[in-house]
């Protein structure tokens, strides 16, 4: 809805006017608010995702551990997969989208405000839904994917969750999808082309139509996954005719664009990060956003390979493992323009940087262990091996998770207007990187020797003694590394704070011209944009001698009453998203526990949407 | 510097009027919805298809179907297009009254549509076609009933913006909400068009 | 998309491409002939080698004249257009696929009947 759209008229539906306070957070529309918020819930997200790795590595460290049981395990294997895929890596993505896009675009905020916070609430929601599985019978334990005819016949009320609660993860994804093309389409600033954007805002735009198309397939298999459990449909009931193939058809349709979906934006992130601590403008630009569009391209056609041992047949096992050969090539592509852009470069090795090298180098080590599993005779050596836990991790923890803490160390003098501590940075880097190869590079060793994924206890005498107990000291390095950080943001908050400035790294994108933390209208001026990293260009003159010359932007855009702060009309709080989002937490209940509730839900949450449509355009 | 150039262009607008690309945030906002529901609706009538033959022992879609009957239901729905359309004709020309009488025909035309639904499932259920009978029950009525669930959101669209336009909230000037809900209106009515074809009128081989 | 640069707005132009009242009841006929012509081939025994093609080119006609007519996508912005038929060619290539790998499974034909 356009909310600018709407005239300020009497209504019953007043708005919230707060700006601080913990009422100003509930009601926000501000998508700098939202970011931070995404960010935070993830955090908290990450840490219990974390514990759950260490309770899995605990039983694990030594043959016939007593720590889990069997039960408990499956559970917690399935919560650490579905946390750090949906609830960390996923909103970590979206925590930058929303705090940047907009600035780095030039714009005031995304294109939809309050679908945003609508985005935000439904995603806190699911988050906790599928948490409260804990304390309501048992949580998911069929795996993340959720394998039928396994998930059918689960007889914990766990898949329920896993279920309905994914729905609502989906629902909030697609809702962000929608918003941030919109965004990204047409609230560019005057002069921001297409090819002058930021590669983290091309990156945010191929996730987002990737999330547009490929949700609404998850969407049905999760559908039919819960009909087939609370209403006995037969669609992955092997006995009545039903094929448990087409479930991993539907999943893996929608999961692998997943992963390009997860590792996209952390990408996106180095992208930023790499030329302003090399000095120099990003190597080859068209080439690296051509190479992330034919990601999401082509990563619709390589769906099979994570089927390659279901029987599938030759001719279909041989399409997908060329298909999959083939879209390591624009991968390979961007590793190269990122090692193009660090040549010749003056290299500042920052923690953001070294995070960002470490995304580099960790990411070709699983992107080169992704090509063997491409090959199907080997994929059926190694498929459900622990070689294939160490791939996913390389790609997931070394690429994505990499990207996101660089992207956290380079943009949180942005975010709150002080630098993290360098030297508490260091430390935060080297252990988390020590940490992480310690714990998944002896899974590459074990998997080759045939250690299945997913067991709960192991035998001794299997020679996998030694790796796993590396693997286990490995993750708790990583757990001390991650204390490391929250000590550093703490800490770099409390006593001398370095104050950031607006551009402490002399960066080139549009969000470093305006103070940090940025006001709530971002641009007092809309900028107009005449470059690819166009800050810079405003900044120094290209020819001899590199001077500071301080260009201010003119202002195609502005305000016919002018620049006074004031004038600058933003779009009011709201409540109405929350409401709205309310309701669906009580749907997903009701389907559960007692399914005429679901009307209860339903009328919230249709009350909430009619709310939203009349209540005025602003707070007057 | 090009920037004085830039500044010069285009008189000043007011923002929410001003996109990169001209087109409205909204429309474009549905489009994209619309896309992505293509993928929804195409996994619902991809499982259809795989299952239409697996009747477990119980009815088959040769045996179960009236097809004189859906046609009817599904000519009622592809009339209520035309209203629709003819509705947003209304607003765009100003006719307010014109535009409600339109709006409430399509809403009647679609619960129509969705009681014959009703009838349609209950008399399959009577035949012996449950939910849970077979893979071809269970696909049929998940496709069918998340369609039906789609045309019941929007008749209450439509009769939201009926309660809109009594209430003078639904001036000339905002005939871009008539258009959104009307986009998703006919979205509903070739999805339609698709299922009649596909599920109803294509013989099951074998 | 790289065609859609900034530009005015177009909001104007659009309005006034719109087909009158009248156009629409004639398509609306037209899409009630062929589906009128879709129920009376289904029941007419000669043309059942042909039925299937020939109801997949009726709904598709149907489709398409509801997308440019009703739907205005003959008459609005391109990028409309790419938006949805990219939903739609990527539905029809993927689960064409999806349904291929099932019916073309080595060992398939064993389940169905």
């Amino acid at each position: 809805m356009a909310t600018a759209a709407l005239q300020p008229r009497r209504s019953i539906f007043a708005r919230p006017t707060a700006t601080t306070g913990w009422y100003s957070w509930v009601t926000t529309v501000d998508h700098k608010k939202i970011g931070i918020m995404y960010g935070v819930t993830a955090f908290v997200f990450f840490l219990l995702g974390g514990l759950e790795a260490l309770a899995i590595r605990a039983q694990l460290a030594t043959p016939n551990g007593e720590i889990l049981s069997a039960e408990a395990y499956n559970q917690f294997f399935t919560m650490h997969g579905i946390t750090m895929i949906f609830l960390v890596i996923m909103p970590m993505g979206v925590a930058f989208f929303n705090y940047l896009v907009p600035l780095m675009i030039g714009a005031r905020d995304v294109a939809f405000p309050r679908l945003n916070a609508l985005s935000y609430w439904i995603f806190l929601f699911g988050g906790i839904f599928i948490y409260s599985s804990f304390f309501l019978g048992g949580a998911p334990d069929g795996g993340w994917f959720g394998y039928a005819p396994l998930s059918r016949t689960l007889e914990t009320r766990g898949m329920d969750f896993y279920a309905v609660g994914l729905q609502l993860l989906g629902v909030a994804s697609l809702a962000g999808a929608i918003n941030f093309i919109v965004t990204i389409l047409n609230m560019r600033a005057p002069g921001m082309t297409f090819m002058r954007m930021p590669v983290f805002v091309w990156m945010t735009l191929v996730v987002s139509f990737l999330l547009l198309f490929a949700m609404p397939v998850i969407a049905v298999a999760l559908f039919q996954l819960m009909f087939d459990r609370l209403f006995d449909t037969t669609f992955f009931n092997v006995a009545a005719g039903g094929d448990p193939l087409l479930w991993q058809h539907l999943f893996w349709l929608f999961g692998h664009p997943e992963v390009y979906i997860l590792i996209l934006p952390a990408m996106g992130i180095v992208s930023e990060v790499l030329p302003t601590f090399s000095r120099k403008p990003l190597f080859g630009y068209a080439a690296v956003v051509f190479a992330g569009a034919a990601i999401g391209f082509m990563g619709w056609g390589v769906w099979a390979h994570h089927m390659f041992a279901a029987g599938l047949g030759p001719v279909a096992n041989s399409a997908f493992a060329l298909s999959t050969m083939f879209i390591a090539v624009p991968t390979g592509v961007k590793i190269f323009n990122w090692i193009g852009t660090l040549w010749g470069g003056s290299l500042r090795f920052t923690t953001s940087m070294l995070f960002s090298l470490g995304f580099v180098a960790m990411f070709i080590i699983g992107g080169l262990s992704g090509v063997t599993h491409a090959i199907v005779p080997h994929d059926a050596q190694q498929t459900d091996t622990y070689y294939v836990v160490a791939h996913f991790h390389y790609v997931l923890f070394g690429g994505a998770l990499f990207g996101i803490m660089s992207g956290l160390y380079y943009w949180w003098p942005k975010f709150f207007g002080h630098r993290l501590s360098e030297k508490i940075g260091k430390w935060n880097f080297w252990l988390w990187f020590l940490g992480f190869n310690l714990t998944f590079g002896p899974m590459h060793i074990v998997g080759l020797q045939g250690m299945p994924r997913r067991i709960y206890t192991y035998p001794d005498g299997m020679g996998w003694n030694l790796w796993n107990m590396m693997e286990t000291v490995g993750a708790f390095i990583i757990a001390v590394a991650t204390l490391f950080f929250l000590f550093n943001v703490v800490v770099s908050r409390r006593k001398g704070r370095e104050e950031a400035g607006d551009d402490p790294w002399d960066a080139r994108t549009l969000e470093w011209m305006i103070p940090s933390p940025p006001p709530e209208y971002n641009f007092a001026e809309i900028p107009v944009v005449s470059h690819r990293d166009d800050f810079w260009h405003k900044k120094y003159f290209v020819g001899p001698g590199k001077t500071a010359e301080p260009v201010f932007a003119g202002g195609a855009d502005h305000d016919e009453h002018g620049t006074d702060e004031h004038h600058i009309h933003m779009p009011s709080p709201s409540y109405f998203p929350l409401i709205a989002a309310f309701g669906m937490l009580i749907t997903a209940y009701a389907v559960i526990f007692a399914l005429p509730a679901v009307a209860i839900g339903l009328l919230v949450t249709t009350l909430g949407f009619f709310g939203w449509v009349f209540e005025p355009g602003t707070a007057e | 510097m090009s920037t004085h150039d830039a500044a010069l262009q285009g008189p000043p607008h007011h923002e929410e009027h001003q996109t990169s690309t001209g087109l409205d945030n909204t429309k474009m906002a549905m489009w994209a919805f619309l896309g992505s529901e293509c993928l929804f609706f195409g996994s619902f009538i991809s499982t259809y298809l795989l299952y239409r033959s697996r009747a477990a022992g119980g009815p088959t879609p040769a045996e179960i179907y009236d097809i004189p009957f859906t046609s009817v239901s599904s000519f009622v729905l592809l009339m209520s297009s035309l209203t629709m359309v003819l509705a947003l004709a209304a607003i765009q020309r100003g006719d307010e009254r014109g535009l409600r009488t339109w709006l409430l025909a399509t809403a009647f035309l679609g619960m129509t549509f969705i009681g014959g639904q009703i009838y349609e499932f209950t008399t399959f259920y009577e035949e012996g076609l449950a939910l849970s009978k077979s893979p071809f029950g269970s696909s049929f009525f998940v496709l069918t009933g998340f369609h039906g669930a789609h045309v019941s959101v929007g008749i209450l669209m439509l009769l939201a913006l009926v309660g809109m336009s009594l209430a003078g909230r639904l001036p000339q000037a905002e005939s871009r909400k008539v258009e959104l809900i009307g986009l998703y209106w006919h979205f509903v009515d070739i999805v339609w068009i698709v299922i009649f074809t596909i599920v109803y009128l294509v013989p099951t081989e074998g | 998309m790289a065609s859609t640069e900034v530009t005015a707005p177009r909001e104007d132009a659009e309005l006034h491409d719109h087909p009158t009242p009248r156009k629409y009841v004639w398509i609306a006929v037209i899409l009630a002939v062929v589906t009128a012509a879709e129920v009376a081939i289904y029941y007419i025994p000669s043309l059942e080698s042909l039925l299937v093609p020939l109801l997949v080119v009726f709904a598709t006609v149907k489709f398409i004249m509801v997308a440019l007519y009703f739907m205005h996508l003959k008459f609005d912005s391109k990028l409309f257009r790419r938006l949805f038929v990219t939903g739609i060619v990527l539905a029809f290539a993927v689960f064409t696929i999806v349904l291929l790998t099932f019916f073309l499974r080595p060992e398939a034909s064993g389940i169905t009947g």
